[in-house]
This record gives structure tokens, sequence and C-alpha cells, in this order.
């Protein structure tokens, strides 16, 4: 099978190398956001937003960068892109859903220091994807963090309802979950990678 | 996720020994403040990576700690984070290249998460809460604590996940040729329970280091 058709990029991107559970890549918000299915919803949302936004953006700026053989600016260039990006996604969110914005509060601008996104431009920027095949690789990244983030949110609103012994409540029981998602996720590594 | 870090600034400027130690136990910024998350877990597959990772996290640490340190009198308020993450930037631009130069198997190895160094919320959680707020000496030394801490945390990890996953530590075979390797250590899943075991050990130490009469209070609350 070939690799660089458009159906084994998204599906690549979302299950077989899902950038949280095989890549490590944004374990912030998926550690920080997913304690509650209603604003982890969201979060994925707006994450998958922004790397759609910031890929296509990084895909354009990457030509300039060649054409002006000036590629040691790239890093600095894509965080500048990618912040404007989350303030574009910040102000369209606080125009049309006031309530979301609030809920959301201080991990929307921090979606900025999410590597998942710097980690999708520079890989797409790696494998020199052509503008088609980094849109699908950025839909596919962006569902596959919300499917994780969501799973995540489901299995911890669970297990709030149960008793469990003190030193495991907080961030290793987090891991210890993450680490049973990451080992079923797996199973999708048969799509082909 | 508790952002501790700030809080427990003496207000003089003296450099005490705390100031350096902070970083390495106390706030440890993998065990205790959780930052840092995603190189900690993708690299530390061996010791070798662990290092290298641990050792180019400290130095743009160091660097970008003393020239905000530096610079903190200089830039505005309302632009401080976009300057902080030019300069780290600028320093993560400068150990790519240079372990490119260096090694360039190392620097396949490690992949995309030398750039990444960029968005590792440790840096600018130091640079926003503590350097630009700071003499130099003391944002130097604090630093450098972190640094360590920092290093150390990844070499705890990278450790256990070699030792388990090859059975070997720094490439030389530890523990004979009888040993069958578990190989899921080295896979995405056994970073997570690796890191998730330290973290319950954290938690068991602490719980019997706490007095008898707190832990009866606690008992008698549930």
């Amino acid at each position: 099978m070939s690799t660089d058709t458009l159906s084994f990029i998204f599906f690549n991107a979302m299950l077989a190398n899902n950038f949280v559970l095989s890549l490590f890549l944004g374990l912030c918000p998926f550690l920080g956001v997913s304690g509650k299915l209603n604003t982890a919803m969201p979060m994925g949302l707006a994450t998958t937003l922004v790397m759609l936004v910031s890929s296509v953006c990084a895909y354009v700026i990457n030509l300039m960068l060649v054409a002006f053989d000036i590629e040691f600016l790239r890093l600095i260039c894509y965080i500048a892109v990618i912040a404007s990006a989350v303030q574009l996604v910040e102000m369209s969110m606080k125009k049309m859903s006031p309530a979301l914005f609030r809920a959301l509060g201080i991990f929307l601008p921090l979606i900025t220091t999410n590597c998942a996104i710097l980690g999708l431009a520079l890989f797409q920027t790696n494998r020199e994807y052509n503008f088609t095949q980094s849109l699908v690789y950025s839909i596919g990244a962006g569902l596959g963090f919300t499917l994780a983030i969501l799973l995540m949110a489901g299995l911890r609103e669970r297990l709030d309802l149960s008793s469990l012994p003190k030193i495991t409540q907080g961030a290793a029981l987090s891991l210890m979950l993450a680490g049973m998602l990451s080992l079923s996720f797996m199973g999708f590594a048969g799509l082909g990678s | 996720m508790n952002h501790k870090a700030g809080s427990d600034i003496n207000p003089d400027n003296r450099v005490t020994l705390d100031t350096f130690v902070q970083g390495i136990w106390r706030d440890n910024p993998v065990f205790v403040m959780l930052l840092g998350m995603c190189p900690v877990l993708a690299v530390t597959n061996s010791v070798i990576n662990a290092i290298a990772m641990g050792l180019s996290t400290s130095f743009v640490l160091l660097a970008s700690s003393t020239l905000v340190s530096l610079m903190r009198n200089l830039i505005p308020r309302q632009v401080r984070i976009a300057s902080y993450i030019i300069i780290i930037a600028t320093f993560v631009t400068m150990v790519d290249y240079a372990i490119q130069a260096i090694s360039l198997d190392l620097y396949n190895a490690l992949g995309a998460f030398i750039q990444l160094i960029v968005v590792n919320c440790m840096i600018l959680g130091r640079a926003e809460a503590y350097a630009s707020r700071q003499p130099l000496a003391k944002s130097v030394v604090n630093a450098a604590g972190m640094g360590i801490g920092f290093t150390l945390a990844l070499l705890c990890i990278g450790g256990v996940r070699e030792l388990l996953g090859n059975g070997s530590l720094l490439g030389y075979p530890v523990l004979g040729a009888n040993f069958e390797p578990w190989i899921i250590m080295l896979l995405p899943p056994g970073g997570f329970f690796v890191l998730g075991g330290w973290l319950l050990l954290f938690a068991w130490w602490r719980e019997r280091r706490q007095p008898d009469s707190t832990r009866a209070e606690v008992v008698h609350e549930h």
C-alpha cells in the first residue's frame, strides 16, 4: 500500500499514529481538560480548527521560506503563525459562543503551546506533503486528538464515582489510563504504518 | 496540576542552597509539577536519548533564563510572552543545528522533538514565573537546578524503560542472555506506565512520611 494516498494519510494520523497516544504530542491539554465530557468536546474541536488553519498557513509560509532560502527561520515563523491562528479561533469563539469561551478559560490561549500543533506543522514539512495532503493530514490529526480526549474524559467521569486508594488519585491514575488507551490504540497498527 | 512556581520566592536577593535544590527535589518539573511531559515520554526509550534530550533542554533553559533575566527591565509587559517565545526559539534553533552537526544518528533518533523544545511549558513557565522577576545570579542558579532535575527525571524513566525493554543500560547488556525483554516498555504504552509508576511510588512515599496525627484526621474525615 502506498503511503501517500489521501485515505492512508487520514487514517494513519487519526488512529495508527494517533498524536496523543502514540506520538505523545499535546499531553498537557489531554491530561488537563479531560476531566469532563462537556469541556473535552469543544476543546478537541477548537484544537482541530487551529490545526487546520495553522497547517494551511505553515504550508504557504514554508513555500516562501524555501523561495528566499531562509529555512533557519522556520521555527520562529511557525510559532508566530500558530499564535495568530489561536487568537483567531479565540475571537470567533468569543463572538459565537460566549458560554463555551468561559468554560474553556485559560486552556484556550494555551493551545499555542500545544506541541501537537507545532509537531503537525513540522511533520508535514519534513514529509514534503503537498497542499491537499497537508489539509487531510491536519484534519485526521485533529479528529484523532478529539477522539483520544473524548475517550479519556468518558473514562475519568466513570472513575470519579468509584472508590480508589488515596495514593492512586490524581495524575498517576490519569497516566495509567492513558497507558491502557495507548495499548488499545496499538491494535490499529495493522492499518499500515 | 498545581503551578506552585513563583509563590515560593523569598524577598531578599541572596542566592541560597534552596534556590538550586528546589528544581531537583521539592519542585521537580516532571515528578511534582508535571510540566514538559511530551518529550519526557516520547524520547525516553533509551538512556542515551534521555541524556541528550535532558542536556539540550537544560541548555535552552539556562540560556533563555539568563537572557530573560538580563532583559527583564527592557521588555514591555504587554508583549512579554511573545518576546520569551522568540528568545527560546532562537536558542532551540541553535541546539537543533548543533546536534545535527555533532551526531546525525542522535538527531534522527530524537526526530522533531528537538525543535519541539520551543513549546516545552517548563521553559516558558520558568521565564514567566522566575527569570522575569529575579536578578541574574538567582535566575541562573535556579535554572541550573531545574535543568538537572529535568535530566534526572528523564534518566529515571529512560533507565527503567531500557532495562526492562531491552535488558541493557547505555547499550551494554546487563540482565544476561536468559532475560526475555518486555517489548511493551519500548512502545508508547510503556512510557505512560513507567511515569505513572514513578508517580505512584512518590505518592506512596509522601503518604508514609505524613505524621500519624494528620493521617488519623484524614481517616476520620472519610
